[in-house]
């Protein structure tokens, strides 16, 4: 695995163009390919985020006051809401695929994309409220 | 990685990276714009520490942010690893990337599950 070549075994070895590094900028869907590529390190800003705050919890009164006001912060506010607009981009774009990942029928007839694509985004609001009651109600 | 030698473990990878992307796109917004803006910035009470300590105590809540702490960084992990490829045209250091992200990606769960367990 660590000798991985740079050149193709069935390409010849005399010319191949580099792509330059930000190939993606120039074009709208290019850069909303890379885009929707990003917003799994916001997903994982999320997580640690989510780690940290039951590390907080998890270590006494004072932390989670601690914890509570770094959230305060006009940093952390910024990095969530840019991480919010993230993830709803990774929602909408994961949903919005799943019926080219999920073919699914009924007897002979298959069911059409949107129909699928229309359950996704009914139970992601399901969940999102079955959450936000769970969170609101402790 | 398909290299024309057979079998690979990117299946494997790309189980972890779609389960951990579904569960993401289920639960992350809603627990962001909860507890990252709409507490934060007043517009909701904060909960008291002791309901907050008992909520995540529970075992069903301990099980579930194991799963997508886990999962969400598996599913980073694999995409970034990707993106790292195509983006910065990077794909003779396959295996150093794979190391740092995958690696990553354990690192954190063991993390979680340690914090988890001593709650």
């Amino acid at each position: 695995m660590s000798h991985y070549p740079r050149y193709k075994k069935y390409r010849p070895r005399v010319y191949s163009k580099r792509m330059p590094i930000f190939w993606w900028v120039r074009k709208w869907p290019h850069a909303r390919f890379i885009l929707r590529e990003l917003t799994s390190v916001f997903v994982a800003f999320y997580a640690i985020v989510l780690l940290l705050h039951v590390r907080s919890l998890a270590a006494g009164p004072e932390a989670y006051a601690n914890f509570m006001a770094w959230l305060q912060t006009p940093v952390a506010l910024a990095l969530h809401t840019v991480a919010l607009v993230m993830v709803l981009y990774h929602s909408i774009t994961w949903f919005s695929l799943a019926p080219k990942a999920m073919v699914l029928r009924v007897g002979r007839t298959r069911i059409p994309g949107w129909a699928i694509a229309g359950a996704n985004f009914a139970a992601w609001g399901l969940f999102s409220l079955i959450l936000a009651w769970i969170v609101l109600t402790v | 990685m398909a290299t024309h030698k057979g079998k690979t473990n990117e299946p494997f990878w790309w189980a972890l990276f779609g389960a951990g992307g579904v569960l993401a796109a289920f639960c992350i917004p809603v627990l962001l714009f909860l507890n990252g803006l709409a507490i934060p910035l007043g517009w909701i009470e904060p909960p008291r520490y002791e309901d907050a300590l008992a909520l995540v105590q529970h075992p069903l809540t301990r099980l579930f942010l194991f799963g997508l702490i886990s999962l969400s960084m598996f599913h980073w992990a694999h995409r970034f690893r990707f993106t790292l490829y195509d983006g910065l045209q990077i794909k003779h250091l396959n295996f150093l990337v794979a190391l740092m992200c995958y690696g990553s990606a354990v690192v954190v769960s063991i993390l979680t599950a340690v914090v988890l367990f001593q709650l």
